[in-house]
């Protein structure tokens, strides 16, 4: 046998929420036939743009911040070995226990082998992605043990038997008819009901969703949370929200578990002034936000007497290997990609089928479960760059997806040697196009398709796979003289397959032509 | 100054009446214009969809076809674009370190048609004379790519007879996106819904655009539902006079 370099391990299978079901143009398909999603979803996108618009415009520094910010994530990235473990060192210094999970597997195992030393049956949490994407709620179950979450919306997903479909706004699919409806059927199940003839104003479903969750707040044992940043100098973990369940999560129980990726840190105190500008600004619109909590270990009498930092890759440090790719674990998590796509507005979450949707998810589930996992995924962009716009530490999406489209054709390729029909078409064309002679008569061969006009001027029907143009758009009919041929006859009077050798310049304007077509001059 | 001009395949193939618009504006202006027949396509579709190997044979006849040329004028945002964003990468990633510089110098010889108008020739009343209602698309890659801001718009208000209307939300993709029409179709379809119903609330007679792909696919919704509302490129209103009418 030979040595086979397999690369650093992806995200493995099976477990966790970074692949979905079917490819993203199917799914797609399914969710704009959703009326009410795509009400909802413009509803809400085009409120949040407006918010984040205004809040970014009135920081005269923004551009310096946002290169600050790119500039620190690089420094870290660089350095990630350094940073860790000097994390490591300073949370083990204040009284925590740091763990180490090479990717989902691991950490759910680790979660609830701690949870189950407590000897608690359920735990609270915080909103956090890092749980979500390793699925930690169904590894808990499967161990006995009930995860309640207390986010308001991660709340709202999680009585709906639902799964997220924003970053920041996981219920942003849902209206506050369909919350109602949601607590009023699902509340009383699991703890404090909804009250009696609840309404759909904003504020009643808040107090509903209080009420609910107090009675979790003070009986548990152990909280679970993830973690926005965490500073390295000093082995601080960083929480930012707008509600205060993560206060209370992080402040009432006996128990503290932190699950963080490993491309949270930021290296000193200082840095975090920088993203604590970018952050509430690019995600919700605000200034501030509301919460920001802090903690450095353990603090006999005040707040958790145990608490356990778990460092997840899953993916990570193969994402962190491709030069192309690896700016992607810049981000911050803060979903201004999403708010601003044009095509996660239409589509919603779900479609994506990991939890991390939009042109940030296109870019980071491929790398973290490997290209052949989600190929779909990167085609799923019009290449707009609204997000590269938008993205508040400056994450080229666009670029990153031609370079992961090229991936996945590259492995297909690899996968088979037999040419798919696209591979067929890319090939035949750029054949085509490699000699200005060839192109020439393709072009000309291609006024027989004049004939699919059937004497109009438009085509309405082709065959698959054009069919997917011509089933919602006309194509106009092939022109009788190709641009390059009516140069020729006008401007050289000759021969539109003389390019006259190599580059050198054709006859330019000197050349006889019809005066009516000259122009004036 | 020698000036060329980069027609695009889509236009030499398609909208050939671009290209002769282009040519006769850059002409009336003053220029001689120069269209070197070894160029072909600048590798885009091919790049966008994954297939870079086989575009990095497009790059290199592109880069040869232009060599000699002080400016090299496109009537399209996005294959400018291509030319100025990836050709030089594409070329880095193959490790052919000559390409790359050689793709970096045409880079900054390469203009979009108003960035070539405005900012070299330095004009925004190009002469032209075009009686009609027009509004106008900023398409994504001269926006977000090229950075063309205004300049589009400057030559348009300058432009005798027009009747100019804003459209809303203009800066919203138009769903083409190249393969992603093709690939994704109901996203496609559905951006393009909204596209044309922020078209047809200015009742503008025509929809311009400075990239005939995006108006293929625009114009394409626009005819199959019958609205009877046209797309124009910017060249051919701008090459139109009092005496010539360009295009259809």
């Amino acid at each position: 046998m030979t040595r086979t370099f397999l690369g650093m391990p992806a995200a493995p299978p099976g477990v966790g929420h970074l692949r979905g079901s079917r490819p993203f143009p199917e799914a797609a398909r399914a969710a704009l036939a959703d009326t009410q999603l795509r009400r909802n979803l413009g509803k809400a996108t085009t409120t949040i743009r407006a918010k984040r618009a205004a809040v970014v415009a009135e920081l005269p520094d923004w551009a310096e911040l946002r290169d600050a910010g790119a500039a620190i994530k690089d420094d870290v990235l660089a350095h990630l070995d350094r940073y860790l473990v000097q994390l490591e060192e300073q949370v083990v210094a204040r009284g925590g226990v740091v763990h180490w999970a090479r990717d989902a597997v691991e950490a759910n195992r680790v979660v609830a082998g701690i949870v189950r030393a407590t000897g608690a049956r359920s735990v609270v949490k915080v909103k956090s992605m890092a749980t979500q994407e390793i699925g930690l709620n169904e590894a808990l179950a499967d161990a006995g043990i009930a995860a309640w979450e207390t986010d308001l919306a991660e709340l709202i997903v999680q009585l709906g038997h639902d799964a997220p479909s924003h970053i920041l706004v996981p219920a942003i699919h849902r209206n506050r008819a369909e919350i109602r409806e949601i607590f009023l059927r699902e509340m009383g199940a699991v703890g404090v009901p909804a009250p009696e003839g609840l309404s759909d104003e904003p504020r009643a479903l808040a107090e509903a969703a209080r009420l609910h969750l107090r009675r979790k707040f003070l009986d548990a044992e152990v909280a679970i949370s993830g973690a926005n940043f965490a500073v390295a100098e000093t082995g601080t973990l960083v929480v930012v929200e707008s509600e205060g369940n993560g206060r209370m999560c992080l402040t009432l129980p006996r128990v503290l578990v932190t699950v963080m990726g490993i491309e949270k840190l930021v290296p000193t105190w200082r840095d975090l002034e920088v993203f604590l500008q970018l952050l509430p600004r690019s995600s919700t619109g605000e200034r501030m936000n509301p919460y920001t909590s802090m903690w450095t270990g353990v603090t006999p009498g005040d707040g958790p007497e145990e608490f356990h930092l778990v460092l997840l890759d899953n993916g990570r440090t193969a994402t962190l290997a491709d030069p192309q790719g690896r700016d992607a674990l810049r981000c911050i998590r803060c979903s201004a990609c999403l708010n601003v796509c044009p095509v996660y507005e239409r589509t919603g979450g779900h479609a994506y089928g990991s939890v991390y949707p939009g042109p940030i998810g296109a870019v980071l589930s491929p790398q973290l479960t490997g290209v052949a996992d989600n190929p779909s995924l990167p085609f799923a962009s019009t290449l707009c760059g609204a997000c590269l716009d938008a993205c508040p530490v400056a994450i080229d999406i666009p670029s990153m997806l031609v370079h992961l489209r090229s991936r996945v054709v590259e492995a297909k390729r690899e996968a088979s040697r037999l040419p798919t029909p696209e591979r067929l078409l890319a090939a035949s064309a750029a054949w085509a196009m490699a000699n200005p002679g060839r192109w020439g008569r393709a072009l000309r061969a291609a006024r027989a398709g004049r004939l699919l006009g059937r004497g109009g001027r438009r085509i309405s029907a082709l065959p698959p796979p054009l069919a997917a143009w011509t089933n919602t758009r006309d194509l106009p009919i092939p022109p009788r003289e190709t641009f390059r041929d009516w140069w020729a006859r006008t401007r050289q009077g000759g021969d539109a397959e003389e390019p006259g050798g190599g580059g050198r310049p054709a006859g330019g304007g000197a050349g006889p032509g019809p005066p009516g077509e000259r122009g004036a001059r | 100054m020698r000036v060329a001009l980069f027609v695009t395949c889509l236009v030499d193939g398609i909208f050939p009446q671009v290209g002769k618009a282009t040519v006769l504006l850059l002409e009336r202006l003053g220029q001689r214009v120069e269209v070197p027949l070894a160029q072909t396509c600048c590798g885009q579709a091919h790049i966008n969809t994954g297939y870079a190997r086989e575009a990095l044979p497009l790059v290199r006849r592109h880069v040869a076809a232009f060599a000699g040329y002080d400016a090299v004028v496109v009537p399209s945002g996005s294959c400018a674009g291509s030319a100025r964003h990836q050709h030089a990468w594409l070329a880095e990633e193959a490790g052919d370190e000559r390409l790359a510089a050689a793709a970096e110098g045409l880079a900054s010889r390469t203009y979009e048609l108003s960035e070539f108008l405005v900012d070299v020739l330095g004009v925004t009343d190009v002469g032209a004379y075009y009686p009609h209602r027009v509004t106008y698309h900023p398409t994504c890659h001269s926006l977000r790519l090229l950075r063309v801001g205004d300049r589009p718009l400057r030559l348009l208000r300058e432009v005798r007879g027009i009747d100019l209307v804003e459209l809303p939300d203009a800066e919203s993709c138009c769903g083409f996106g190249g393969t992603f029409s093709l690939k994704n179709p109901d996203v496609s379809a559905a951006m393009l819904a909204d596209k044309m119903r922020n078209v047809l609330s200015t009742h503008a007679e025509v929809c311009s655009a400075g990239d005939s792909s995006c108006l293929m696919h625009i114009g394409g919704g626009l005819s199959r539902l019958r609205t009877g509302v046209r797309t124009v490129h910017l060249a051919e209103i701008l090459a139109s006079t009092e005496t010539e009418v360009v295009g259809r």
